[in-house]
């Protein structure tokens, strides 16, 4: 079966590319970060960065490779989709990794360029591209989840600003924010076309975040009030009333990162559940893992991961080769949940109790970490769509399935 | 569906063309009302042949096309889709086989007619009711093979066995010493006991040639499972859209919205491993064990979620053999089973991988 680098070779190598490629990383990417990336640090907040870190990211928002496929006129890479792929490999080669992330390069950078004007693509993409500015996304409320049009937060036309009232909720990075790109009501008489997409500074005043503990244990995200703030109406993106199909584009977006679809070595990272199961539970004298059950269970998940690798990789092939966003691509975001989840379970269930603890004495750092993934990880069938709307969106959209009458 | 070249695009789409208006569903229904020896319409099979589609996996040189077998497997998921009878996996397996391991008389011998769909071939290996190329009896002495094989598919009608003896894989050509006894099934196809009694043998090549030959078997089998679950699929679909209850068509209750999500979503992942492993023996990677493990487990797994829900989802009408749905549940058990079920391939994939 190909391997995860195997999966993530080359397709077509532009090789004048590749050599520019290869010098500048040489040239900027510090040795000693090498593998260093982590992965979780979008979801446990800021850290301090180190001076070699703070140098790696510098470098690379200046070069705009941190957002390699954006426009160079907005600090982006102005790279093609080939070039940006050679870029990765380069960069998986030698063990870099991309110091620029967040919700502005997942899902609000992409959008904007999309809808925004000149004027809000100048002000907002550069320092997204730098790695300079936090957005956080004001979608849900406490009554507006799945069912996120009935939002009621409400932005009052006041002539060259508006003021802005309500809650949202499950802001992820709330607390740590600068912006925030916000979902809000301006007509209270329809539901979705009474949407409309606002840009929201996190200092202004009437703003106020109340972090949430998860269960587990980390406060990654917030209740968000807003009372009275006054936004200026050139922080409306795209016209009033036409948020919600600016909204539903970034969700888009929001999914198809939220997938895997990057990069399949990725998502297979780590000890191989065979090799885990070895040294937890040891083997028979057959040499295969002890407890039969559980080892055809590991096996289930190591074909799901491996047919989920394949299509990650059959759907890169079928849109470059211009078939079209390939059909694939809508059960992304419930496979690599499930595939997630499983993992974790599985691992647990090999570990045993080691899997289960909290926190100090007794357990290596890889068990304790263990336990936070297991819980982090139930989150991903719920956020971003969760798999029940997922499946809904696949049996009206995919398969044509007719609405309820 | 995989990335196509342009060959590869014709050849799928005239397939898809001839089994829809030459070999629909309705076709093998008249197969299995006539219940012909060979458990096909040798008609249909004679318009294949001279399509050259036996001779896929056939080199160029013996009058094949030589496309690989990722084209074999367009050519076989579109028959799947609508149940089409044919010796075509079989016949393909086989000659991939007399290609890889046959003497050069042999080749020019066999592979020639094989090509033009006017000899039938197979590959014989299991003894009994479940895939275990572990237990093979079958033996060679003298340039003579002696053993029973159990459930050989088209063994009814096929005029050339590539036989797996404990030694390795074998070419039986003549009748003498062969013996066929029919097995009736579910599926309504050909699943011969063959009895070879000292029958003239020739060899192919050892153990490692049968493990291969089994697996290019396997993974053919497998695209022909991915066109019927494809289709059990989207006539489900179909009628849910149809079909009213409760004042309201089927299509639109969520309960039976979510059973198609997740069906759907299984299909997607069968047909990357399909084609996976499909591309694989194409690539000749050293891998291909795994990968072909991997597509028939899944495929297996996907077919028979596929195939049972059909009958349930259509109700009553799903319960009558006027319908359709019972061909496909039917074959689809029998696909499942034949070359190793679901169990068998995790268990196989789990050693391959050492755990
Ligand atoms: C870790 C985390 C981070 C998040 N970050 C953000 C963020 O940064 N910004 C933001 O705006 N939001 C964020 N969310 C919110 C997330 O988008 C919502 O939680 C999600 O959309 C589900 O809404 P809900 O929690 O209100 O559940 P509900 O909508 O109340 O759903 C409850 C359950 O009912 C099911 N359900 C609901 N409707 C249907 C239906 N029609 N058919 C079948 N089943 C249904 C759901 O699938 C779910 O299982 C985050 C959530 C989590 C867990």
């Amino acid at each position: 079966m190909a391997s995860a680098a195997e999966l993530d070779a080359p397709v077509n190598p532009t090789d004048a590319f590749r050599k520019e490629a290869r010098d500048w990383l040489a040239a900027n990417f510090p040795p000693e970060l090498k593998g260093k990336d982590n992965a979780m640090s979008a979801i446990d907040g800021p850290t301090e960065l180190s001076p070699a870190e703070a140098q790696w990211k510098k470098a690379v928002g200046e070069k705009g490779w941190g957002v390699p496929a954006w426009p160079a006129q907005y600090g982006g890479g102005g790279l093609g989709k080939a070039e940006v792929r050679v870029l990765q490999e380069e960069m998986a080669r030698i063990g870099a990794w991309n110091p620029i992330g967040g919700m502005g390069v997942m899902m609000f950078g992409p959008t904007l360029l999309e809808y925004g004007t000149e004027a809000q693509k100048q002000e907002h993409i550069p320092p997204i591209a730098r790695g300079e500015i936090r957005w956080c996304q004001g979608y849900s409320e406490p009554g507006a989840g799945s069912d996120l049009a009935s939002l009621q937060m409400f932005a009052e036309d006041k002539g060259d600003h508006y003021l802005v009232n309500g809650q949202k909720t499950w802001t992820s990075g709330g607390q740590w924010a600068d912006k925030c790109f916000a979902l809000v009501r301006t007509d209270k008489t329809r539901k979705h076309e009474g949407i409309s997409f606002l840009l929201i500074d996190m200092t202004s005043p009437g703003v106020e975040v109340k972090p949430i503990r998860l269960i587990s244990g980390s406060s990654p995200f917030c209740e968000t009030f807003f009372t009275n703030v006054s936004v200026p109406k050139g922080n409306l993106v795209g016209r009033e009333g036409e948020g919600w199909t600016i909204g539903k584009r970034l969700l888009q977006h929001e999914r198809s990162s939220l997938s895997g679809g990057g990069s399949a070595a990725r998502m297979f990272a780590g000890k191989p559940m065979g090799a885990l199961a070895r040294e937890y539970r040891g083997t028979d004298e057959a040499g295969r893992v002890n407890d039969s059950d559980l080892r055809m269970r590991i096996v289930r998940h190591e074909m799901d991961s491996r047919a989920f690798a394949l299509t990650l990789r059959r759907a890169a092939l079928e849109s470059r080769s211009n078939q079209g966003p390939s059909a694939a691509t809508s059960i992304m975001k419930n496979v690599g949940a499930r595939i997630t989840q499983d993992r974790a379970e599985l691992s647990i269930e090999i570990m045993g109790m080691n899997g289960l603890g909290w926190e100090g004495e007794g357990f290596s750092e890889d068990e304790l970490n263990q336990t936070r993934t297991w819980l982090w990880g139930k989150a991903v069938s719920i956020y971003g769509g969760s798999s029940e709307i997922q499946n809904n969106v696949i049996a009206k959209r995919i398969l044509g399935m007719l609405d309820h009458q | 569906m995989a990335v196509l070249n342009e060959e590869q695009t014709m050849l799928r789409d005239m397939a898809r063309e001839w089994a829809d208006n030459e070999a629909p569903v309705s076709a093998f229904r008249k197969v299995r009302n006539a219940a012909p020896t060979e458990g096909y319409d040798t008609a249909a099979w004679a318009e294949m042949g001279q399509m050259g589609w036996a001779g896929i996996v056939v080199p160029e040189e013996f009058g094949g096309s030589a496309f690989g077998y990722l084209s074999l497997g367009m050519v076989l998921e579109q028959l799947g889709r609508n149940l089409t009878a044919s010796p075509l996996a079989s016949t393909a397996a086989a000659a991939a086989a007399i290609a890889l391991g046959g003497s050069d008389t042999a080749k020019a011998e066999w592979l020639p007619k094989i090509a033009v769909g006017e000899v039938v071939a197979t590959v014989a290996v299991d003894e009994g009711p479940n895939h275990d190329p572990a237990k093979i009896a079958t033996s060679v002495s003298d340039g003579l093979l002696t053993g029973t094989k159990e459930f050989v598919a088209e063994g009814d009608s096929a005029q050339l066995f590539v036989v797996a003896a404990v030694d390795g894989l074998y070419l039986v050509s003549g009748d003498t010493g062969v013996t066929r006894s029919t097995r009736k099934m579910a599926d309504f196809r050909s699943h011969a006991q063959v009895t070879f009694d000292g029958a003239k043998a020739e060899k192919l090549g050892g153990p490692d040639l049968t493990a291969k030959v089994i697996d290019l078997a396997t993974a053919a089998l497998s695209a022909e499972m991915l066109g019927m679950a494809e289709q059990a699929f989207s006539v489900t679909n179909d009628y849910l859209k149809t079909r009213v209850q409760f004042g309201q068509a089927l299509s639109t209750f969520q309960a039976l919205q979510h059973r198609m999500a997740k069906m759907f979503t299984e299909l997607e992942l069968m047909r990357s491993a399909v084609e996976g492993a499909l591309e694989a023996i194409d690539a000749g990677r050293s891998d291909t064990d795994q990968a072909v493990s991997l597509a028939k487990a899944i495929a297996s797994d996907a077919l028979h979620l596929v195939s049972r829900e059909m009958v349930q989802l259509h109700g009553g009408i799903g319960m009558t053999d006027e319908h359709d749905a019972g061909f496909y549940l039917k074959r689809a058990y029998v696909l499942e089973t034949m070359w190793g079920n679901a169990a068998f391939h995790r268990e196989r994939f789990a050693r391959l991988n050492g755990y």
